[in-house]
């Protein structure tokens, strides 16, 4: 009896393993800036190249940082999420265009429409790395004392948005 | 005096292209040291962009600039310790080829040996057990006797 009960158990216990290693998505590394102060910026905006914003200016009030750019095709999926989003007002969501060029970055917003209550410009991805950017789009959830509270790597998903997204942000406004 | 400003001009001639040189490598460190250090962090370093190459032998963008960001520290004096925490504090130590040994990476660390020991662990109890069973079986008179009518002449030849 032992001597298939005992390989039956190893199978299974390389099954649970296999089982749950195909569930997870390598490309998804949990970031280290969780909980950690949001790195600061001080960027010029993309509207208005004269105008600059850093994190300072957002202090206060809970926020999104949206990494994108116009290259990048999982944006487009994502972008009518975003303007979905922005309509109901919950917070506003902040662009941060990802070493694009400003005419083509303009030209795509008036194309699909803007979210963004501004995009700030990352010419040379230097805030990108800072945020631990490595595949765009990038989504932070950003706290009033501008501490990061959530990172969605990839495209925010209607299903992200409303499972764990949206909860999270009315638990921070209330706080 | 035609000769010697021929012989300048082609001496400024001469100097032009090391100038200009000069002008587009300004970003990269001169000496050879920093550029081996460099070098060696990039190798250390995984990008995050195609997950099994170095940020020394990617071509993705990220790691193009990651390499930059290395060789500008560098330039500023940092250690390759710095350079290292800077890299973690953004991308986590996945970003590590040689992760830290603490308590999530204890497994990872340990888990192969702890297989491979417990692999010859069994191979060896299971050799043990094999050669006891082996040893065990004895044959009967009669086995035996109807083993020598089965090889029949062929053990008698051999032994004869």
């Amino acid at each position: 009896m032992n001597r298939y009960l005992i390989p039956l158990a190893v199978f299974i216990v390389l099954v649970v393993f296999l089982g749950i290693g195909l569930g997870l998505n390598p490309r998804e590394i949990p970031s280290p800036l969780i909980g950690k102060p949001a790195p600061v910026f001080k960027l010029t905006q993309l509207h208005e190249s004269s105008k600059v914003l850093g994190k300072e200016d957002l202090l206060g009030q809970v926020w999104l940082l949206n990494v994108w750019a116009s290259w990048c095709v999982s944006c487009r999926e994502e972008h009518p999420v975003l303007i979905e989003f922005a309509k109901l007002n919950v917070v506003p969501i902040y662009g941060l265009n990802y070493k694009d060029q400003r005419a083509d970055a303009l030209a795509w917003l008036s194309r699909f429409g803007d979210p963004y209550k501004a995009s700030i410009v990352d010419a040379d991805g230097r805030v990108g790395i800072d945020y631990g950017v490595y595949g765009v789009p990038e989504t932070f959830v950003i706290d009033k004392a501008g501490v990061v509270r959530y990172k969605q790597i990839g495209p925010v998903t209607p299903d992200a948005l409303k499972n764990k997204i949206l909860p999270l942000l009315q638990q921070l406004q209330q706080s | 005096m035609n000769r010697l400003r021929l012989l300048l001009s082609m001496l400024w001639l001469l100097a032009l292209p090391l100038s200009a040189g000069a002008q587009t490598a300004q970003p990269m460190p001169e000496d050879p040291v920093a550029n081996k250090r460099a070098m060696h962090l990039a190798e250390e370093l995984r990008c995050l962009v195609c997950q099994n190459q170095t940020i020394a032998d990617s071509n993705a963008e990220l790691a193009v600039d990651l390499r930059r960001q290395i060789r500008e520290q560098i330039a500023h004096g940092k250690n390759d310790g710095q350079i290292i925490d800077f890299m973690v504090a953004r991308y986590g130590d996945f970003v590590l080829y040689r992760p830290p040994l603490k308590g999530t990476t204890l497994f990872l660390w340990f888990g192969p040996p702890i297989l491979l020991l417990t692999g010859f662990v069994f191979l060896f109890y299971y050799l043990k057990s094999r050669r006891k069973r082996v040893e065990q079986q004895q044959m009967s008179a009669s086995e035996r006797q109807e083993a020598q009518i089965l090889l029949g002449s062929d053990t008698r030849s051999r032994h004869a």
